[in-house]
């Protein structure tokens, strides 16, 4: 088969010109596009108007798919417990009868929890959720992680707002347009959360990872004592993340930390909580201003 | 239509964006990018050397990478194949295959290093299923923008 036709410039003076010319702008335009790459360094945020336009372009069209999320996202799951029926029978019944003992203690610690904030003071439920909605897609086809929300400022969503699912944390808002905002997500390399383990309150980070799962790193060097099975929630440091929101499972250890398992799949999730970020939470307002503290104050 | 592979490569590119699909990994591969490369290996006299800088621009909104990653990718895959064309006397679909392969490969694992390059360390493990998948949907992607080519022309 022959190569396919080619721009030939032939002997005219004028097409000889111009194919230079289209080569001329499209060097400099890469080398200008690699700047461009460069000063996202130190603005992550720019061009923040033009990206959540695209995103509000077609989000009409991301509304009308809704129905399939749960079974698209769904579909590794169900052929993966076909494959590995037996061995994860097995697993599973060890960590029903683990479970049954943790939940026995778990009442026991809710009921006193109770009589304890009562004790404070406190109001039942410390955490105000601004929005109940859905996420409506995600940059599948990039290493980056983000989603996009559906709702923006019409429902008073504001920048730096956690978001979770029942079962975990999903992410945070990182821009917010007039009707969808957009999600980093708790699995972007970007994002970190400040989390403790759920058994001892040991802390630790939690870093996304980019291929679904996050790193827990110990935030006292030196401690890798993790094991399999440990539950990382949030532990409110950084006045971001709401204190207790469940996080990750640890699923492998690594000489520096551990690899761990989100607890919330966003894919699965029909809906999720926009929460308001707990530094402006009720409870925390009420608190007496720390020594030395100024309003306002991040 | 003049406009068909211009329309057809931006509408690909938003289409991971429009999914009802939250991904947790890079599950989907860059389908502007393999309709791009279908395209330029269809039909090379149809775009100038500078394409890649628009067209990389909208994907960029879309893909979640920092704007200009795709530019500048894009713009030298152009390049590199505006370069092998001269020298390339003879082709089939296995050479066709083999320049594509090499193209994804360099824009998706460029990717991962221009995002190093923004500070953000990433393995290259995480998108090696991407391009995976990229390489094995390319052959169908050509068959797509041919049978778009033959209505274009038709009309």
């Amino acid at each position: 088969m022959a190569p396919p036709r080619h721009r030939r410039p032939g002997y005219s003076r004028k097409a000889q010109i111009g194919l230079f010319a289209s080569y001329v702008i499209a060097v400099v335009g890469a080398v200008l596009a690699l700047l461009l790459v460069l000063l996202s360094r130190f603005d992550p945020s720019g061009f923040r108007a033009l990206r959540q336009g695209a995103a509000e372009i077609f989000a009409p069209v991301a509304r009308g798919g809704e129905n399939v999320t749960g079974s698209v996202g769904s579909i590794d799951d169900t052929a993966a417990a076909y494959l590995r029926a037996g061995s994860q029978n097995k697993a599973l019944r060890k960590e029903l009868a683990a479970a049954r003992r943790e939940l026995l203690e778990a009442r026991a610690i809710r009921e006193e929890n109770r009589q304890l904030k009562a004790l404070l003071n406190l109001a039942k439920d410390n955490v105000e959720t601004v929005a109940v909605t859905r996420l409506l897609g995600s940059t599948g086809s990039s290493a980056r992680r983000y989603a996009t929300l559906d709702a923006g400022r019409n429902r008073g969503i504001a920048i730096g707002m956690p978001i979770r699912a029942d079962e975990g944390l999903i992410g945070r808002v990182l821009d917010v347009g007039p009707t969808v905002s957009r999600v980093l997500l708790l699995t972007d390399a970007e994002n970190v959360v400040p989390v403790r383990r759920s058994r001892d309150g040991l802390p630790a980070l939690a870093i996304g990872r980019g291929d679904g799962n996050v790193d827990i790193r110990a935030l006292n060097t030196g401690v890798s004592d993790f094991t399999r099975g440990d539950i990382f929630v949030t532990s409110g440091t950084g006045g971001l993340y709401q204190p207790n929101t469940p996080v990750a499972i640890v699923v492998a250890k690594q000489s520096d930390g551990a690899v761990a398992r989100p607890l919330a799949h966003p894919a699965r999730v029909s809906a999720v909580m926009v929460e308001r970020a707990f530094r402006d939470s009720a409870d925390v307002k009420a608190l007496p201003p720390a020594e030395g503290e100024r309003d306002g104050d991040e | 239509m003049r406009a068909t592979p211009v329309i057809s490569v931006m509408l690909l590119s938003a289409l991971p964006a429009m999914l009802p699909m939250i991904a947790t990994f890079p599950a989907l591969p860059p389908l502007g990018l393999i309709a791009f490369v279908a395209w330029r290996r269809l039909r090379p006299e149809l775009w100038s050397a500078w394409i890649g800088l628009p067209l990389g621009l909208w994907d960029d909104l879309f893909s979640g990478m920092p704007i200009g990653s795709a530019m500048f990718l894009w713009t030298i895959i152009v390049l590199a194949f505006e370069f092998v064309d001269y020298r390339l006397l003879w082709q089939d679909q296995w050479i066709d295959w083999l320049l594509a392969a090499a193209a994804l490969a360099f824009a998706v694992f460029g990717g991962v290093a221009l995002l190093a390059l923004t500070g953000l360390d990433l393995s290259y493990r995480v998108v090696l299923p991407q391009l995976g998948w990229s390489l094995l949907i390319y052959p169908l992607a050509g068959r797509f923008v041919a049978t778009l080519d033959r209505w274009r022309l038709k009309r």
